[in-house]
């Protein structure tokens, strides 16, 4: 106690840092558990690309991955939530599953055919898509209002519905595939054509930039109003330098990965641009499903952070009763956790669906398992209470690159689940460490 | 002696029962404004339950709750909020992972224009509160599990004062305080009653009592033993009160009186 009264308050703590890279970290508030995240990804990047002979860290591969991951991440910010108030889903990839199929139906034969809209008529995707949103919701109403209001545990919800929800998705249409998908819906699963370009590409990133610019001002802003210690002027410029760069790096890739030789010969003859000697160069730029994934995290960051539902989710998950007893309907949260995962699974069905271009029986098995792991991995405690959206987010894309990693290498399915497996329990296993020296 | 004035709060004939336990049996307790009403009794008397049954944790299995002589209907925490009523609870109940602002603010949330939380503001306020409550508090962006259990138990009593409450439940609010704290906890429960707030202040030891409150109650076993105004007692025959259950002359026996010894 007597140390703290000689320190007045609005002195930012970094002044009192003993080496450089304290001094970094603290001045920089970054939070070093998601450092050690993007450390570890780093590793396992560059380890990949020695082993596999250079064809990790190609934009090629990159590209792939991001568009690889999408599905799952867009599920796994809603897990966050799920499991930070203790509960769990289990049935994540088995309502994708059936959500899949209603969408697919909806765009194959329903809208087209029985509503006679027609074939490829441009509001077929957005119907199909709310449709689904309006099952995903639905389902996960049911199932929150089980957990919430008779008290049974999530648990057993989830695995009741992660049977449930697939034996329906096999009921919509008897077990048939459904395909093809409406030329627009497919759009959200990325491809070529489902990819925003270079000129979009790099809108994105300005607009990216300006948001962290702004939020950076913003949040100092803030603080000067209500006398609280700043950041050192020279840390904000650093978190300005390393947030911009990330984007822009992000948008190079992406730009640096060519259309297929034939596509681009296709589309040049379509629109009568003359091929150079050395080929066209059309650049795919950042895939829609990322951005959908990236919309949703920087979505379900807000929610978790700056509104109310999201304190009430995390303070319900550090002490449910304490929670109830300051007021909180705590069981309204809950079902309302539930219908957002629901939703989420819509959308994460939609790129399934739309990168597949067809909906099956088989879409999102296992795929409870990858989102789980995914945020588990991301430092989501099944203890109730922590976690965050971009660590699960940067949770999905290391077991996306471990996956695709292992395929690049040519490492059989079996031993792939193995190292997976495996590395989900070092992962938290580090993370128990990390958790008990900081306390 | 008989106070014409509406009471705040009127317990009537509450009863409750876990199992075969009967934790509350057949209490009846009132408060009026400006009042502070010491609860008394041996540890698992059934203090804190009946006060549970008042802010809402716990729903009464009989007994009606009457709040400025209307009948009010209490089934949850939010109810009991509404009719200002704000509870310290001997637990505790702080959201562990979450800072100081969030749990003072828990519930009613200071929000921005454009409805979402207002981090900045509530944390300003957090800092006045706690600076009058606990000079010494310093950790606002932790979250409130890394405190001592006197700095939770500082945040605990801030968020109830916090939001105009008409009748506060403070039970035993001091028990994991320095003796300059308890000090605070005094001074702050006087400035509260001046302002005319209606106090329920539990505990099992007398003396931490018996100088602030007007009026002491005291429970054995689930029921009333009997009341008194301070003035008229003293502490050794409220003592008497609580560990034999013996009324003294001046004091109003209750259901829980134990006839034989009087
Ligand atoms: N949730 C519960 N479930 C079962 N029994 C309970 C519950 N809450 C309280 N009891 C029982 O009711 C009785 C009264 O408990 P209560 O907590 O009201 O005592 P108290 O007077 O507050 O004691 P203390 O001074 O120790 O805080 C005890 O016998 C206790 O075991
Ligand atoms: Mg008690």
């Amino acid at each position: 106690m007597a140390d703290q009264h000689a320190i007045p308050t609005n002195i930012h703590p970094s002044r009192f840092a003993q080496n450089p890279l304290q001094r970094f970290l603290m001045a920089t508030e970054l939070d070093t558990r998601l450092l050690g995240m993007i450390g570890a990804l780093a590793i396992i990047w560059i380890g990949f690309n020695i082993f596999s002979g250079g064809l990790f860290l190609t934009p090629r591969n990159l590209w792939n991955l991001s568009v690889q991951t999408a599905s799952v991440a867009v599920m796994v910010t809603g897990m966050v939530l799920v499991i930070v108030t203790r509960n769990i889903d289990l049935s994540v990839g088995s309502i994708l599953g059936v959500v899949g199929m209603v969408m697919g139906v909806m765009q194959t034969d329903i809208l087209p055919s029985q509503l006679g809209l027609g074939l490829g008529h441009p509001m077929i995707w957005v119907l199909s898509l709310a449709a689904g949103l309006v099952v995903g919701v639905g389902i996960g109403a049911l199932q929150g209002t089980i957990i919430a209001y008779l008290r049974v545990p999530a648990f057993i919800v989830t695995l009741g519905g992660y049977l449930v929800w697939r034996g329906a998705a096999w009921w919509v249409t008897m077990g048939r595939t459904v395909a093809p998908m409406d030329p627009t819906f497919q759009l959200m699963g990325g491809g070529p054509a489902g990819s925003v370009g270079s000129l979009w590409s790099w809108i994105v990133a300005v607009i990216a930039c300006a948001a962290i610019l702004i939020g950076l001002y913003w949040g100092r802003r803030q603080r000067r109003r209500f006398n609280f210690p700043l950041r050192p002027i020279w840390a904000e410029i650093a978190l300005a330098i390393i947030g911009c760069g990330l984007v822009i790096g992000a948008v190079l890739v992406a730009n640096a990965y060519p259309w297929p030789v034939r596509i681009a010969a296709r589309y040049a003859e379509a629109n009568g641009i003359p091929v150079p000697e050395s080929g066209l160069f059309i650049s795919h730029g950042i895939a829609i499903p990322v951005l959908i994934a990236l919309g949703v995290g920087v979505v379900m960051t807000f929610i978790a952070t700056r509104t109310r539902f999201g304190r009430y989710v995390f303070a319900m998950g550090g002490n449910p009763e304490a929670a109830e007893l300051a007021g909180i309907n705590t069981r309204w949260v809950t079902v309302k956790i539930f219908m957002l995962m629901g939703a989420l699974c819509a959308i994460a069905a939609a790129i399934s669906s739309a990168r597949l271009n067809a909906a099956t029986n088989a879409l999102g098995t296992l795929d409870e398992l990858y989102v789980i792991a995914a945020a588990v991995i991301g430092g989501t405690s099944l203890a109730g209470g922590v976690g965050t959206i971009a660590g699960a987010l940067l949770g999905a894309l290391v077991m996306q690159s471990l996956q695709s990693g292992m395929v690049l290498m040519g490492l059989d399915s079996p031993l792939q689940s193995i190292v997976v497996g495996a590395v989900l329990v070092f992962a938290v296993w580090l993370d128990t460490l990390y958790r008990r020296n900081k306390h | 002696m008989l106070d014409t004035r509406t009471p705040l709060v009127e317990m009537n004939d509450i009863s409750i029962a876990f199992g075969g336990i009967r934790a509350v049996d057949r209490a009846s307790i009132d408060l009026f404004p400006g009042e502070v009403v010491g609860l008394l009794g041996h540890n698992g008397a059934g203090k804190s339950t009946l006060i549970k049954i008042l802010s809402g944790a716990y729903k009464r299995d009989a007994g009606s709750i009457r709040i400025n002589g209307e009948d009010a209907t209490i089934n949850n925490p939010r109810d009991a909020k509404a009719y200002g009523i704000e509870t310290i609870y001997q637990q505790l109940a702080v959201a562990d992972n979450v800072d100081a602002a969030a749990n003072l603010f828990l519930g009613r949330e200071i929000t921005t224009a454009i409805g979402t939380l207002d981090d900045a503001a509530m944390e300003s306020k957090a800092r006045e509160v706690m600076g009058r409550l606990n000079p010494n508090f310093r950790r606002f962006k932790e979250p409130v599990k890394a405190l001592s259990g006197g700095q939770r138990q500082s945040v605990a009593i801030a968020r109830a004062i916090l939001f105009n409450a008409r009748i506060l439940i403070m039970d035993e609010p001091t028990a994991a305080l320095g003796p300059q704290e308890t000090a605070q906890v005094g001074e702050l429960i006087k400035q509260l009653k001046s302002d005319g707030i209606g106090i329920f202040l539990i505990s099992h030891d007398i003396h931490d009592v018996f100088d602030l409150a007007d009026r002491v109650v005291v429970m054995k076993n689930g029921q009333v033993v009997g009341s008194a105004r301070t003035e008229d007692v003293t502490k050794d025959e409220v003592l008497g009160m609580i560990i034999l259950g013996k009324v003294p002359p001046g004091a109003t026996p209750g259901p829980g009186a134990q006839t034989g010894l009087v």
